[in-house]
């Protein structure tokens, strides 16, 4: 195995390593931020907007990232191309990156999956704590943010750790709207050196540090958790 | 109001996407067997197997399910087709060059199998261990054991899993798009799309004919579900 290339490109491969961490924690904050309304409202909310989050779900998990990434990039942005007032605006150096729309496309679509686990999580929790909630007198926006959100998540953690995991195994496709990633990164040293083993082992090792890792984490988080079972 | 491109024939692109859509179709189930039989065996050496075995199939689970599928697909499709070729050479018969269809069915298959142990192990695992004992009681051979009691025991507990897996290896098959060496939806659309370069429409379609592929096999799945678990109460 021929590893000349590695001290060369190592500076690209960090780089690399700190784009993809920062997609997965980006994407991951905003689609759980989305998937607490998208949960919710199939739970208490009115039958329509339950519907639509219904179908929002299905269609995220029915259909492959890679189309929904696509879709966005080259789909979404040459549409946005064909308006000059917007090519002028300030917006255009970020509307023109494969980083932001693979972002957009991995929070949408992990909000999609997570949506679905937290329509879960909000049901899991006894019907008693939250009458005891409203029995104290709280408004239903303190009931969510004091009871029902909390109980709600700590009943899902680990599912949640999974799917962080599934989030960071989509990363790489970021690498195909042009985003230089960790995959990315072992990519160019393939194109530009034509060695294609060495550089594709060595990130398939750093995505199971990463997924060991976020593995570790969420046990942690799980074990600050005072629980009774 | 229907856009000329999606028409069938030598102007639009209607025929390719189906055509690609069949070979998605064919794709996925085919990967999903090979998967299916490499999860049979995989579960098979965590459960029965002696410690070389079971290290083997850990490593396996564990690597492929730690590890991104696109970095996988790619890995696998260049060391395979590398290998398959190497030994046509070896045996004399020269090199191999393999159709793109074939690997990456394969690649999908291998990738499958390890998704596959898990799940079947863990249906098998749920079986009570009581029921297993009374048919060995009984005086059933280890086959009579597995195809009377375990299998038809373990069915809902694992359909859910397999289920899962089927629409997953649906849209993984889009991945192979990173190899260009297949023919299946996500490469047809990328052409058309590139061809025509109405990404947008050509994008949307694609993902219609995906959400169809996976609303159908939810059908279906629910159907052969229900029938699995007949005769046992309902889940809550």
């Amino acid at each position: 195995m021929d590893w000349s290339w590695l001290p060369k490109y190592l500076p690209m491969l960090l780089q690399g390593l700190s784009i993809t961490i920062q997609i997965l924690v980006i994407s991951m904050v905003l689609g759980l931020t989305l998937a607490v309304p998208i949960g919710l409202v199939q739970v208490t909310g009115p039958k329509w907007l339950s519907r639509i989050a219904q179908a929002y779900c299905t269609v995220m998990r029915g259909t492959p990232l890679l189309i929904q990434l696509y879709l966005f990039y080259y789909g979404v942005g040459s549409i946005l191309a064909t308006f000059p007032e917007l090519r002028q605006s300030i917006f255009w150096p970020i509307l023109r990156e494969g980083y932001f729309y693979a972002i957009l496309a991995f929070a949408l679509n992990e909000a999609g999956y997570a949506g679905e686990i937290m329509r879960g999580a909000f049901l899991s929790v006894p019907k008693g704590e939250l009458e005891a909630a409203r029995a104290f007198g709280m408004t239903p926006f303190q009931v969510l943010r004091r009871v029902w959100l909390p109980r709600a998540l700590r009943n899902v953690l680990p599912t949640l750790g999974g799917e962080t995991i599934l989030t960071l195994k989509s990363t790489p496709l970021a690498a195909l709207v042009t985003v230089v990633d960790l995959f990315g990164a072992a990519d160019r040293v393939r194109q530009e050196t034509y060695i294609i083993y060495p550089p594709l082992l060595l990130v398939m090792a750093i995505y199971m540090i990463l997924t060991f890792i976020i593995t570790r984490a969420f046990a942690v988080v799980e074990k600050q958790i005072p629980s009774r079972r | 109001m229907f856009p000329s491109v999606l028409e069938f024939g030598k102007t639009g692109f209607g025929d390719e996407l189906a055509r690609g859509a069949l070979s998605t179709l064919l794709i996925a189930a085919s990967s999903f067997i090979i998967g299916l039989v490499l999860g049979q065996l995989g579960a098979a050496a965590k459960l029965y197997g002696g410690p070389a075995s079971r290290f083997i199939a850990n490593i396996y689970t564990t690597v492929i399910r730690a590890v991104p599928e696109l970095v996988l697909i790619l890995l696998l499709f260049f060391a395979g087709t590398k290998g398959i070729s190497a030994l046509g050479v070896a045996v004399g018969y020269g090199p191999v060059d393999i159709n793109g269809t074939f690997a990456a069915i394969l690649v999908l298959g291998f990738v499958q199998g390890a998704y596959a142990t898990e799940v079947i192990r863990g249906a098998i695992q749920a079986v009570p261990v009581g029921q297993i004992e009374a048919a060995r009681a009984f005086g059933m051979s280890g086959t009579q054991v597995f195809t009377r009691v375990i299998l038809p025991a373990m069915l809902p507990n694992a359909i859910p899993g397999l289920a899962n897996l089927w629409l997953v290896v649906i849209k993984d098959t889009a991945l192979i798009t990173v190899t260009g060496a297949s023919a299946e939806l996500a490469q047809m659309t990328k052409n058309a799309a590139g061809f025509t370069k109405r990404y947008f429409l050509f994008y949307f379609v694609s993902g219609c004919i995906y959400l169809a592929m996976t609303l159908v096999s939810n059908y279906f799945i629910s159907r052969l579900e229900a029938y699995v678990r007949r005769g046992q109460p309902k889940l809550a």
